[in-house]
Order: structure tokens, then sequence, then C-alpha cells
């Protein structure tokens, strides 16, 4: 099946736009916010929120890495490991508000890994996540508090999310993955 | 008393009698009644005809170097699985060394020996006996009364005589008994604690290494006391340059020399022993390509007299240890013939150099006092091997009908392989068709 | 694999490690060498933290089984798996439970029956890691063979060398000591040599590797050298091996103080290497014997930072080796 392309480069560009608004919206204190990208895409989307929230309040938001590998729940269940990244934090996130940033929610599961991640590395005063899609299909009871794009799926389709940073092109498509199950 | 038996179309090689030629073999009454052109008997006039065509039917195979364990470590070898073993690979006579427990250094222990072969054994049985007590390097064991139990040599095999005082002794005192002394040659302070061939592949693994000098001093000493004493001195699985260059000096000047050589290391070099195959560690230990090349010339120019399987068979959980801890030997009875076979395809040996090796020449050492053995001239005993030179099979140790599954050629294939193995005039193997 | 991680396994790169077992790094890749340091750089950012714990090998039984008494790598080795929330077991064997004949394989068989995945093994025999690796159905790592192998602490070394020197390949690394009985040096000849570097193998002629034909590459391209001056000659890393006492009885060497006279690492000998020259130790160090004490707490010295390193390497090969299913 051809994918079907969900949000272009502009629409990526309103969606993150819109999302930084809703951010600086709920942050009265934009000085206590970390922005904590999730590998591999949440880094780019991380930032670039940050650069919106700058070009509209004029506040620089620190934006962080965190590689959460070590705490999936996967780990020894999979054919290889996954390659471990450094984490890397600007400043202490203790008493922060750590925006959590990924490109898709789905299982939960990431963002369970990521929360228990930073938990181990400080104790922030809130925990917020931001994705750019969330597609459905929780198994934790996890939520986002700021969302780009909900789109409905199917669990035999999959979402790829795009970027110019790591792919060359802003782009979010949905197609169905004829062999699901299979990772890549 | 035995049938007869008419073997016809082989090509038949008795380097006794420097045939090599298609024949008939007929055997009557145990003996080799009679040896001719093709198709010159009868089928009729015989009990039983051997078609073997495309076969070599050569004198049977006489091993003057095997371990059959009995009596004391009947886990690793009975008389009765090492000689239908030997068999298997087309041996007829095999000369067992005396590292069995108790050792054979007594008359009894030699009528032991002889008592189970008779009773178990298909094929000859020919004991040697002890150099020193209990093998223990320190008194003489009584080589006289041994001898008149009938042993073929004398030998420490597994341990040398490190004592050179003692060694000259034993080597005056067997003189008059005309056996000769059979030496491992092993300086085991030299040796010591080494596990392979030293060179580049122990420091490799990490393995203490055994140095080519090890084995020559005393091959050099043996030689040196054998040319003092006058006595035959025969020199047991020689495996390294340095000591053929030395066997091939000391004929040069006369001395009663002979010495033998193992498949395994005229076939197989050090690398067998890679991820710590224990199944390749055997003493002296497998050596480098440049050592068998000498090994294969020196047979070929008659340095070497003789092939010895030194056949050391060992039970499994011993050799699924640690390097250092599982003992050395390859079980070699019934890949023997079929390794070696790989040098005459190879161009490396003649056939009939090979068969001389194996048959002619270890009867030689033996000197009659068996019967006539290691030909096929009208007369001798009928000991006869009759092998497929080109039959390829895949060496699978759990199918050996020895108890010692320790073999570096599991899972190799070999070509060449014995189809009937004769001893005094019966049908002692048959490989299954 | 779960059906439902699918998408959230998009974008999540998949190391390149097929190994079940670390025996040795004799056979290693230079792309291997690379995951190991850069997975141990993210273990040793763990070890930065407060809390230096994480749950990769949670619910993971880790092994230890040493024939020869080492509390140095034995602790390295458990610390590093209860940093990954690993369970640990340990169990002692002395080298005389080998002589009783307790079966190796059995002993193996015995610990994978209670659970253990990975199990690290220390033994006197070189090769018993190999054949440990041939019947079990766990991991083995093999945490010194014998004179053999002893690949963790060669990791550790080229990691160590990693932090001081921007890559190894082109160092000159001299290895001082006894390295014909050294575990440690003939790992850290594979490494060293399949990074680049240019070893050379300094010590009395009797403590090093003897027989040597130049058959094989890997020796045909060490230098040997007694003289230490000309050894440490613009050295960039010097490693100086543990001089076991037994080598004085056992009469390699005349005695104890000829080899200090000839061979102890001092600052005056030093001063012919590189100014920037590393100086490291396997340890335990035997003060003033291979090494002045000047020397092992100098400017130059990493012997610490190496047994640091030591931690976040066995972290980074417990957590590769520990992944799937392989065969």
């Amino acid at each position: 099946m051809e994918p079907i392309i969900i949000l272009n480069r502009e629409d990526i560009r309103r969606t993150l736009g819109r999302m930084a608004h809703e951010i600086i919206e709920t942050n009265k204190n934009l000085s206590k916010i970390i922005m904590i990208g999730m590998r591999t895409r949440g880094v780019p989307l991380a930032n670039r929120l940050a650069a919106y929230i700058k070009a509209y309040e004029e506040a620089r938001i620190p934006v962080g890495v965190l590689d959460f590998s070590l705490y999936r729940d996967d780990l020894g269940s999979r054919d290889l490991q996954p390659a471990v990244k450094s984490t890397s934090i600007p400043s202490g996130i203790d008493g922060k508000v750590v925006i959590l940033v990924d490109d898709v929610l789905f299982t939960g599961r990431s963002a369970r890994a990521a929360m228990d991640a930073l938990i181990d590395l400080g104790r922030p005063s809130a925990i917020k996540l931001a994705v750019l899609v969330d597609r459905g299909h929780r198994e934790l009871p996890i939520r986002a508090d700021y969302v780009g794009k909900n789109i409905p799926s199917s669990k035999d389709e999959e979402v790829q999310v795009k970027l110019s940073e790591t792919d060359n092109l802003d782009e979010v498509s949905i197609y169905k993955n004829s062999e699901a199950g299979k990772c890549l | 008393m035995s049938s007869s038996i008419l073997i016809k179309n082989g090509r038949v090689i008795d380097p006794a009698g420097t045939i090599d030629r298609q024949a008939d073999v007929l055997i009557r009454n145990g003996l080799i009644s009679n040896m001719s052109g093709k198709g010159q008997f009868e089928d009729a006039a015989v009990d039983q005809v051997i078609d073997a065509e495309g076969m070599t039917v050569c004198p049977g195979l006489i091993d003057l170097h095997c371990h059959l364990r009995e009596p004391g470590q009947e886990d690793k070898e009975t008389i009765k699985t090492g000689s239908e073993a030997a068999a298997k690979g087309g041996f007829t006579t095999i000369c067992c060394m005396p590292n069995t427990k108790p050792p054979i250094d007594t008359a009894a222990a030699v009528s032991y020996v002889n008592s189970i072969a008779a009773r178990d054994s298909a094929i000859r049985i020919l004991p040697i006996g002890c150099i020193t007590k209990n093998r223990k390097g320190e008194e003489l064991a009584p080589m006289y009364e041994l001898a008149q139990a009938g042993v073929v040599g004398f030998s420490d095999d597994g341990s040398p005589v490190i004592d050179a005082s003692l060694m000259l002794r034993a080597m005056q005192y067997a003189g008059p008994l005309g056996l000769p002394i059979i030496e491992h040659c092993e300086d085991l302070l030299l040796s010591g604690g080494g596990l392979m061939n030293e060179g580049d592949l122990a420091n490799i693994f990490g393995l203490p290494g055994i140095p080519a000098a090890a084995e020559e001093i005393m091959v050099a000493r043996d030689i040196l006391l054998a040319k003092n004493t006058g006595i035959h001195i025969h020199i047991a699985h020689i495996s390294t340059r340095g000591s053929v260059e030395i066997v091939r000096f000391a004929k040069k000047l006369g001395i009663k020399v002979t010495a033998e050589v193992t498949p395994h290391h005229l076939t197989l070099t050090e690398t067998a022993v890679a991820g710590y195959n224990t199944n390749a560690k055997v003493n002296p230990p497998l050596r480098r390509d440049d050592d068998v090349q000498s090994l294969i010339e020196g047979l070929n120019d008659g340095t070497i007299d003789l092939i010895s399987t030194d056949h050391a068979p060992h039970t499994t959980s011993e050799k699924e240890q640690e390097f250092g801890l599982a003992p050395a030997g390859i079980s070699g009875f019934e890949t023997a013939l079929s390794s070696l076979l790989s040098l005459v395809h190879q161009g490396k040996m003649e056939m009939v150099k090979l068969i001389e090796a194996m048959t002619v020449a270890p009867a030689g050492i033996l000197q009659g006092r068996f019967g006539k053995l290691g030909t096929l001239s009208p007369g001798s005993i009928a000991d006869v091997t009759i092998f497929d030179p080109n039959r390829e099979w895949r060496v699978d140790a759990s199918s050996f009908i020895s108890r010692g599954k320790n073999t570096p050629l599991h899972g190799k294939t070999l070509k060449g392989k014995v189809i009937i193995t004769i001893s005094r005039g019966e049908v002692v193997y048959r490989l299954d068709p | 694999m779960t059906e439902n991680s699918l998408n959230e396994n998009q974008g999540i790169e998949a190391v390149s490690w097929n190994r079940k077992h670390l025996l040795d790094i004799d056979d290693f890749s230079t792309s291997e060498f690379d995951l190991v340091m850069k997975t141990a750089d993210v273990m040793k950012d763990v070890l930065s933290r407060p809390i230096k714990k994480v749950p990769a090998l949670r619910g993971k039984t880790i092994g230890t089984l040493f024939y020869e008494p080492s509390t140095r790598t034995r602790s390295s080795f458990e610390l590093a798996a209860k940093n990954l929330s690993a369970d640990v077991v340990n169990l002692a064997a002395s080298s005389s439970s080998i002589a009783k004949g307790e079966n190796l394989i059995d002993t193996v068989h015995t610990l994978e029956a209670v659970g253990v995945d990975v199990l690290i093994m220390r033994h006197p025999i070189a090769g018993a890691s190999h054949l440990a690796a041939r019947y079990a159905k766990s991991s083995i790592i093999n945490a010194g063979d014998g004179a053999h192998a002893h690949p963790t602490q060669a990791l550790l070394d080229m990691y160590t060398i990693l932090k001081h020197k921007p890559c190894i390949q082109g160092l000159k690394i001299v290895i001082l000591g006894d390295s014909r009985h050294s575990r440690v040096a003939r790992s850290n000849i594979w490494g060293f040599t399949a990074m680049g570097a240019s070893v050379t193998l300094c010590g009395p002629r009797s403590l090093l590797p003897v027989g040597l034909t130049g058959q094989h590459a890997v020796y045909s391209n060490i230098k040997l050298e007694t003289d230490i001056s000309l050894a440490l000659d613009g050295a960039d890393v010097v490693m100086a091996l543990r001089m076991q006492k037994e080598r004085q009885s056992a009469g390699l060497i005349p005695d104890i103080r000829e080899y200090v006279a000839q061979f102890r690492l001092t600052s005056e000998r030093l001063a012919a290497a590189r100014p920037d020259v590393v100086v490291m130790h396997p340890g335990p160090v035997n003060e003033d014997i291979e090494i002045s004490s000047e020397v092992a707490s100098g400017p130059h010295s990493v012997i610490n930072e190496q047994v640091s390193n030591g931690l976040a390497v066995r972290m980074a090969v417990l957590y590769l080796i520990t992944g799937g299913n392989k065969e």
C-alpha cells in the first residue's frame, strides 16, 4: 500500500507552532522549563519547540537529549540490543518542569522508560509529555499533555515521522505494514 | 583347521618380494599357499572366493606400538575391543605397550595378557615388557624372565628412562637377550608442563610449549648409548626434523638404530589443536609442516624404518576436560591406513613404500620369532589385508569399535578403506556392504 | 519482538554484535571494538550519576565461577552486573576442586540449572572457557584462562588509552615484564595490533615469548626487546605487568633484585618515553618491583582510571552479551 501523507512540511511547522503556544499558555514560569528530546526524533522536535518558544516569548529554554535504551522493558527479548547513545542534560532537572518530547506516542512504553530514566537523573517538579503524533493503542496509563495530531490507526499500520534533521524531509505518513510484527 | 580362500583380481603388493601386480592369492591351512597371475586358480577348488577387483591386497599390517589398556584401564580399552578395532584397521599383528595397571614387568603379567589375548583376540597380540620395575625408572625389570615369557622388546613407553646410567645398564643387560629397547624419547625437564608444540601457536593459545629439543636430546643420548653398547635401539614415535637428522647421521655411522613414526605425525600439524581440541593432544605433540615434510622424507629415504599407530585410547569424559587435564593420545587403529593413504594420493609416498613400512619393516623387528610375517610369499602365515584405496568415507568416532573415540579426524573424509582382514587364514573383519 | 511495540522500534538502531560468548578478542573487528568503546562511554556516564544503576539487566542472573582467587576482577564484574540490576551468584571454586576432578562441564550445567544467564569464568588452565562455551547454553565471559586470554582487561586497557590518545593506530606501546606467561599481554597484543599500534615486549629474554617463527602475523609484527632504554624510547604507552614471585623459584630469572635492577619502571627510565606517555598496570601493583611508587602514582599513571574504566567496560560487555537469544 502506498503511504498516505498526513502532515507535510507546512503542516508540521504550524502544528509545532501551536504546540509551542500551548506550552507557553500552560506554563506561567518558562524559566523552570527544560525540554528533553527522546532519542532519536524527539531531539530535533525538542529543539524546534524551544526555538518557537524563543521566537514567541524571548525565553531561552534549555534542551537535553535522553537515551532511555537501558530502561526499555524489552531488553533481552530483542534479537539484538539497541545501541546505547549518550544522554546529555544541560543543567540539573531537580525542581524543573521537564517536557519530554517524542515523535509518536503509541503503546506508551517508551514514555514509561523515559520517565524512569529521568527520575534516576533527579527529581523534577513535574514531567510533561509532548508528541507530534498520538496514534492510540496505549498499553500503559499514559497520556500526552501536548499533542500535535491525533491519528487514529490500526495496529497493522505504521505511522512514520520524517524530519529534515534526521531524514532530510519533513513529513508524517501512514501506511499498511504487510509484515506487521516484524520489527525494523 | 582353516578353510581355503582364493583372493582374485586384486592388485597384490608384497614389498618383501618386491611384488606389485595384478595377481590371485591362494590360502590353505592358514598359510599362503601360492600366488599366480590373474585367473589361474579354479574357484571350485576352494571354500571361499574373494573378488578383490579394484582393491589392493597386501600382507596383514603389523603395529609395533599400541596401548590396549588391559589389565587395569578397561574403561579406555580392552584386549577384545582393541584387537577388533585393529582388525577393522587392517592389522593382524599388534604389539602392546606395557603401561597397563599393573605394568607388564613380570612373566606373570605377560602370560596374563597372552591368556586374555588367546581368549578374546582373533589377531596376534605381542606384548612388550618394561625396561624398569613398575615403569619407575629406578630398577631394571626382570628382562630375562620377560624375554622368556615372549615379549618382543622392552619399553617404559609413556615415560622415558630419565637416568642415563640406568639406560646404559638396561642396554648392556638386554643386549644378550637379542631384543630391542624401544624408547619414548622425551627429556621431562625440558618438556615439563608442556602441552603442545612450542611455537607461534603455543604462544597464541597461551599453552606451555614442548620444545623439539626435549625429544632430540633423548634421541641423541639413546643413540650414543646404543653405540656404546652395540645393542638395537628403536626410537618410538619420532616427531621432529632434528630427530630425523640425528637418526640419519647415526645410521650413517652404522649404529644399530631403527625409528618409527605415527600416522598422525605424518599427516597432521599443531594447527589441529586449535579451539583447544583435546583429541589432538598427543605426546609427542603434533608439530609443524616442516617437521611433517622431514618425517615423510625420512620414511622415503629409509631413515625412518616403519609406521606404528601409537593407538592410545581414552574415555570421552577424560578427553572432555580442560586441555591441561585431558590425557594425551589418539585412538588410531581405525583410521591409520586410511589417513596414511592420503600421502599416496597426494604423491608424497609410493604405495609400496607405505605398505613396506606397515608390514615387512615392523616384521623385521620381530626377527621371525613368531613365524613368517609381513609377506605374502608362499609358506608365510596367511595374514592378509584387502583395502579399497579409493573408497571415500567419513570418520564418525561414535562408530569406532575401540572404546577410545578420541580422534582429531572425527568428521573428516578419508579416501581408502579396509574391506577385509584375514588373520591366520580366517576372515576376522569384513566391511559391511 | 511483540507486534505492539512495532512503531516504537522505529528509528532504534540495533547493535552489530552477534557474540554469545566473550572468550577472547582475537577475532574482533574494529567496529566491534568501537561498539564496546561507545557503549562503555554511556556506562561511564551512568557511573557518574548519583544513582549509578540502570534496570537494563533486570531479571538476569549473572554467575561468577572463579577457580583462581581474584577479588579485583570478580568484584568489578559483580559491581558491573549489579549496576545493570542483574542478580549475581558467586561460586568460588578453588584450584583444588579441579584437582579433585570436579568436572567443569557439570559445574557449568549446575549453574545453568539454577538459572544463570551469563557465566563469568576464571580458570588456571588455558582454553577452559572455550570448553565451557562448547557445552553451555548460557553466555560465557572469559575473565582469564591460564596464560591465554583476559579479554575484558584488554578492552578496558584500550578504552583507557583512548581517553588519553585520539586513536590507537600508530602508537608505540611497550608491554614491560613477563609477557610469556601473561594473559593480559596476550589479549592486549591482539587488541593493540588489530587497531594498528606497534607493540614492543620488553623484559628478560626468559620471560618473553619463546619459539616464535614469524609464521603467524600477530607475532611477526611485534618487537621483542631486552634493553629497556631502547624499548621505552619514544613510547606513547607503557604497560608494566605484575611480576610473579614464582618466576624466581621456577628459575626463569635469577632473582627479583636482578629484575628490579634491569626492568623496574622508574622516572629516570620513563624520561626516554614521549612527554605525554601514559603509564598503565593491570594490577595489583607490586610497588617498587615492576614499577616505582613514584611512577605508579605519578602524573603519567592512569592505573586507578583503569580500575574505574574496567567497571564501565564490563557493564558494556554484559549489556551487549545479554541481548536476545543468540546461538
